[in-house]
């Protein structure tokens, strides 16, 4: 196990440092410049913008430059168009925000999801698995940043019972349609899994064993049927992560919220480059560790997997 | 404890996990399969089925066994009816509305100044009931239905051509590493399980960005590029394991006898097939690439006026939803509407072609 943890760790490592580069890359070879616009900029100034910023070196050095503070001292350097703030303050100062709107939409998903699909696997062809399952595919076909909006014009534009958008600090009222939005389709998804997990286990001989030496029904189902049934579940984790951050990307766009997704969308159309750099390179790190832990949590879960 | 052990049952529970995207879908389960399907194509012509008198009648294809189940499956033919309306709606519609109506998608009525505004569906200049923009009209006086079906063009047309694109790609990748096998197969898919793990999207958008481009096609073929490139990698994975259950079967054997060269048993004997899986995990990317792209326009970084698809005019609706709500209601729910059909279809073909019966 700690073996393949160590494996694990020693792939992931050179795996962030090409997303950087690919990212660096990408950058570099874009025609144009942060500072390019609509004007062209004195050249005296230009130049010393280039200084400023270490772009009259040659490609190799800025290279260099950018992956040793990133290597040495875990420092992404300065934004270029928040000036005065550090990459890394940024990330801190963002990553609540995405952070507790992804954790809570998170939650909401696999409660919903999981109960909506073990009802349906129960009543299997009843009337609960017909809607549910309708429901849920209705779930994933609509794109979240029109059940965003639509929300929003239900909510608070048409109730006036909850705030259409901005960020109001963790427990709020504002919370609650950007984590409504964000958890539809995961919900929709992890039903989906739950219910096909569930109706294959159901089936399986250990719960026929289980029924058959006089468990209560509760019990085969929670004790037994569930933990195997959870496994489609538990491995859709890492993938739904990956979704969930670019999912947050749009609600936060939508309601406004400060958050990682937001800034990196303006770094992007700013071309800030450390700032995309930086939180590029932060969404890859907590992917892979995520991925990791959910591999880890795997084996623990089913005996039948060994590291 | 080594390599082996420990890669056996991820990827086998990855294998399967592909196959059904969606999780598992509800008629495969519910009905015992009568007739299960565990051959290739060329090789089921002889399912013979018992006529009235009880004699033998000609056997049926497998294609045409898919097609007679998938004509069973209720929600699937609904779904494959909405989307062909909804493809030929696109294609033709815009023409239509301007053969008879004589305004073009982007036409704005210069003529009159009290029409260039955003109008309400079934609503004239004065409010009056009219036929004539049956979705309203947009902040320029642009008729939302006529944008709504061009919109339809970009979103199903960058759907499909992606599609092909992963497609060309994925099967390649896939069919090649399994034949060759071996070393080379671990290496090129040690090389998707990383790929896997990568923000893609996130890169996508960084590509995109960078390299935003003024032409309306240099705009659509980064577009292709960038979501075929990246959707590939789950069809990898099922033609590889296609092919390596395929690929010591008799006629392989039989066309290696017979001096047939690498490449042409890849591709005229083991890819045809893989024919059944790669349909329904196509059928099931085209929606998740449309979604794609309507999140990349709706940020901003795909498709950009004067074209549109529906996640740049669900882009632009959002900024008036509170006075002008149907500029993002129409373009949404229609969106809506065609990925939830596409779904429904891809799950009912999944089920008629019953991939899972012949994996191993």
């Amino acid at each position: 196990m700690l073996r393949f943890i160590i494996r694990r760790l020693l792939v992931t490592i050179p795996t962030i440092l090409v997303v950087i580069t690919i990212t660096w890359v990408l950058i570099k070879l874009a025609p144009g410049n942060f500072y390019s616009g609509e004007k062209r900029l004195p050249a005296a100034i230009e130049k010393n913008i280039r200084e400023k910023y270490g772009l009259d070196k040659p490609w190799y050095q800025q290279y260099g430059r950018t992956m040793w503070n990133i290597l040495r001292h875990g420092d992404f350097g300065t934004s270029l168009k928040y000036e005065g703030q550090s990459v890394n303050t940024i990330i801190a100062r963002s990553l609540p925000v995405s952070a507790s709107v992804g954790i809570l939409a998170y939650i909401l998903a696999l409660i919903v999801g999981i109960i909506a699909g073990s009802i349906a696997a129960l009543k299997q062809n009843s009337r609960w698995d017909y809607s549910s399952m309708a429901l849920a595919m209705l779930g994933i076909s609509v794109p979240n940043f029109v059940l965003g909006p639509i929300l929003v014009l239900i909510f608070s534009l048409s109730l006036y019972w909850l705030p259409p958008s901005r960020w109001g600090g963790f427990p709020s009222r504002n919370l609650i349609l950007p984590v409504l939005t964000l958890s539809a389709v995961y919900m929709a998804y992890i039903a989906r899994l739950t219910r096909a997990g569930m109706l294959e286990v159901l089936r399986s001989d250990y719960i026929r064993t289980a029924r058959s030496k006089g468990l209560s029904e509760r019990d085969v189902v929670v004790r037994h049927a569930l933990r195997g049934g959870l496994m489609p579940v538990i491995s859709y984790t890492g993938p739904a992560l990956a979704f969930l951050l670019t999912g947050t990307v749009v609600v936060e766009r939508i309601f406004a919220l400060p958050g990682l997704g937001n800034y990196f969308i303006q770094a992007s159309l700013n071309r800030d480059e450390p700032l995309i750099i930086g939180i590029v390179a932060f969404i890859a790190i907590t992917l892979l560790l995520m991925n990791l832990l959910v591999d880890i949590a795997y084996a623990f879960l089913d005996p039948r997997v060994r590291y | 404890m080594d390599e082996k052990p420990t890669r056996l049952p991820r990827e086998l529970e990855l294998a399967e996990k592909e196959l059904t995207p969606h999780g598992e879908s509800a008629q495969r389960l519910m009905t015992p399969d009568p007739d299960p399907i565990h051959v290739a194509p060329e090789m089921a012509i002889a399912e013979d089925v018992r006529a009235e008198d009880g004699g033998y009648v000609r056997g049926t294809s497998l294609w045409r066994d898919a097609w007679r189940r998938l004509l069973k499956n209720k929600l699937a033919v609904f779904g494959l009816i909405v989307v062909v309306l909804i493809t030929v709606a696109s294609v033709i519609g815009p023409a239509l509305i301007k053969r008879l109506l004589g305004f073009t998608p982007d036409y704005i009525p210069t003529h009159d100044i009290r029409l260039v505004k955003s109008f309400p569906p079934f609503t004239g200049p004065e409010g009056n009931f009219s036929w004539l923009h049956p979705m309203g009209t947009d902040n320029a006086g642009r008729d939302q239905l006529a944008r709504v079906l061009q919109g339809g063009q970009i979103s199903l047309f960058v759907g499909v051509i992606s599609t092909l694109v992963s497609l060309l790609i994925g099967v390649s990748y896939g069919a090649i590493a399994g034949y060759i096998g071996g070393r080379v197969d671990n290496l090129m898919m040690r090389l998707v399980d990383v790929l896997y793990s990568l923000p893609y999207i996130i890169v996508v958008i960084v590509l995109l960005s960078m390299f935003r481009s003024q032409t309306p096609r240099g705009q659509l073929t980064l577009l292709f590029i960038a979501l075929g490139s990246v959707s590939w990698l789950t069809m990898a994975r099922i033609v590889r394991g296609q092919v390596l259950s395929l690929k010591n079967q008799e006629f392989v054997l039989a066309a290696r006898a017979t001096g047939v060269s690498i490449p042409r048993i890849i591709f005229r004997h083991l890819v045809p097939n893989t024919l059944g899986p790669v349909i329904v995990y196509a059928t099931l990317t085209i929606p998740q690439i449309m979604l794609t792209e309507a999140f990349l326009s709706f940020l901003g970084f795909g498709v950009q006026a004067p074209l549109a698809s529906w996640g740049s005019l669900a882009a632009d609706g959002i900024q008036n939803i509170a006075i002008y709500p149907w500029q993002l209601v129409f373009p949404g729910v229609t969106m809506a509407l065609t990925l939830f059909s596409l779904n429904f279809l891809g799950d009912g073909l999944r089920d008629a072609l019953d991939p899972q019966m012949r994996t191993v």
